[in-house]
């Protein structure tokens, strides 16, 4: 193929990536957008297809990733899904290290000249760079995510010197490896292994409740590294994916910085929100709160007229979105209005709990986000919360307070709330929260599956 | 004036607009979505494929092109996972009248 052809159909798979993203701007339109994905990728490597040899070695490799990545996409647990994008991250920052060592090792056959311009040495030093980031960073992320390492921030004093300085030391090495007039593999592996140890220190201090700021973030990298080696290679295939992917994540990071009420670099600094809650300060001044029973709350729920249920992380940990399905539905053949309200921050990465709710089969029209029904509260009946805490804090609307700003639910202006909670325990952000202690709010305290059963056996 | 530009320039250009496009498009995407947003664009930066079909692709064997296949293999675990877990999340937000037609 010439090298025209092969842009033009690059170019045409672009445009199916873009009609990707587009799709999922609604549910309808999200399962034709992704085939429209699959079909740019399948245009983008059967021409790339035609540029190389070997294609027995190509076809296999991409059979072999293909079986895993089928068998992985098919196993995985929704709940898992942070992990699994985790791990996906972290595939893409090494191969696009891969493909710099090899671009270094043999110039000539990405198109480049055999003694690299210091251009091209700089772009390869940005993919690699990128790459080796993405892949210790979202190793890190996945082995937090996944439990097999604790979710509190490991701080240590002088951890920014040190960042500052590998980061300096690093950009040396690079500098070296533009003005060396051979290929300089000292100065290419050394920069490599920093960039490696830079992801990792980066990651390692941010703690388990700012999961899905990191998560987004790495799904940023990701694309920035595939920009990156597109650049290297002067591929605009490369160049276009990847930023797209990188602007979808850096928009899904902001979202959620925002959402969480927390300066994006404060949490790359990290620090902040360890793994479990721990008790609420004693304030001196003892506060009474009311508990009752699932029963009760059976009752209040079947006498109402409009119910509004908001799930929190607590709920997929329990695994007690079927339960809650249950729930939704008796309420509903009794004639209650039920809906589900959506904190942005609800699950462990941006839309999780929609994922999960969906998965319990329950209808998406009854899901709302936060904007759509923030105004409702105020005349719905019963506010069920189940195992959502900061979300729902009204101190968030008190000047002064750690999270004033923060967008919550406004779950305290309905008549009556019920809280299904472990404890008193307070959440990420080491708040006592007032809401629990309203005169309208009943706690219930129990595993949310178990009390939700206990609801649906009373009803 | 075409021929004069520097390649990477052309290259920039089309980043940029890309950013601008991504950032567009992105924005509309619906917060329900968002999960399968990102198994998507983790199938879609699996796009890395590209290059590492190029590094594989040399007629002439040496390490880097072992390199380059392992990279092919890594890549396309993103791209067949990314879109079949997306497909498999979709899935699940068909509307509940429409299963019965399925």
């Amino acid at each position: 193929m010439s090298a025209n052809m092969v842009a033009l159909a690059y170019l045409v798979a672009s445009v199916f990536f873009i009609l990707a993203l587009k799709g999922l701007s609604s549910p309808e339109s999200a399962r034709r957008g992704n085939l429209f994905g699959m079909v740019g990728m399948v245009i983008a490597v059967a021409t790339t297809l035609t540029l190389t040899q070997n294609w027995s070695l190509i076809l296999g490799s991409i059979a072999l990733g293909g079986i895993i990545g089928a068998i992985v996409a098919q196993r995985v647990q929704m709940t898992a899904m942070p992990e699994l994008v985790a791990f996906m991250h972290s595939l893409v920052g090494l191969a696009a290290v891969f493909i710099a060592i090899a671009a270094v090792n043999n110039p000539v056959s990405f198109g480049l000249p055999q003694i690299l311009p210091a251009g091209s040495k700089l772009e390869l030093f940005l993919g690699t760079f990128i790459g080796a980031m993405t892949w210790s960073g979202s190793v890190i992320a996945f082995l937090k995510l996944s439990g097999r390492m604790s979710g509190t921030p490991i701080v240590f004093t002088g951890q920014h010197m040190i960042n500052l300085l590998l980061a300096i030391i690093m950009i040396g090495f690079g500098l070296w490896f533009f003005f060396s007039e051979t290929t300089n593999w000292t100065a290419f592996i050394g920069m490599t292994a920093i960039a490696f140890l830079l992801g990792f220190l980066i990651i390692v201090p941010i703690g388990g409740a700012d999961m899905p700021v990191v998560i987004s973030m790495l799904n940023s990298y990701s694309g920035w590294a595939a920009a990156g080696i597109g650049f290297s290679l002067g591929n605009p295939m490369l160049i276009i994916a990847g930023s797209l992917v990188g602007s979808s994540g850096a928009i899904l990071s902001y979202i959620m910085c925002k959402a969480m009420n927390r300066p994006f670099l404060s949490v790359i600094l990290g620090g902040f929100g360890s793994d479990g809650g721990a008790l609420a300060a004693d304030s001196g001044v003892q506060k009474t709160y009311r508990s009752g029973s699932a029963e009760d709350a059976a009752f209040l729920m079947s006498n109402a007229d409009s119910v509004i249920i908001v799930p929190g992380y607590g709920l997929a940990v329990a695994r007690a979105q079927h339960a809650v399905k249950e729930l939704a539905e008796l309420l509903h053949e009794k004639g209650v209005n039920v809906r589900f309200a959506i904190h942005p921050v609800a699950g462990r990465m941006p839309g999780h709990m929609n994922v999960l709710l969906a998965e319990a089969e329950i209808p998406y029209e009854q899901v709302l986000e936060m904007e759509e029904i923030n105004s409702d509260f105020s005349n719905t009946d019963v506010v069920l919360v189940l195992g959502a805490n900061d979300v729902v804090n009204p101190a968030a609307n008190v000047p002064g307070s750690p999270i004033y700003g923060m967008p919550i639910l406004d779950v305290h202006k309905a008549r009556t709330v019920m809280v299904v909670k472990r404890s008193m325990a307070v959440g990420y952000a080491g708040l006592d929260n007032d809401l629990f202690y309203m005169d309208k709010t009943m706690m219930i305290f129990g595993d949310a599956k178990k009390v939700v059963e206990h609801m649906v056996k009373a009803l | 004036m075409i021929g004069e530009i520097d390649p990477v320039i052309i290259n920039l250009t089309v980043f940029v607009l890309a950013i601008f496009v991504g950032y567009h498009v992105v924005w509309n995407v619906t917060p329900a979505l968002h999960t399968p947003l990102m198994s998507v664009t983790n199938a879609i930066s699996g796009i890395i494929l590209v290059g590492a079909m190029l590094a594989a692709g040399p007629a002439e064997t040496d390490w880097g092109v072992w390199l380059g296949a392992a990279a092919v293999t890594l890549a396309a675990i993103n791209v067949f996972g990314g879109f079949l877990v997306s497909q498999r999340m979709l899935e699940m937000f068909k509307k509940k009248e429409k299963k019965g037609n399925a």
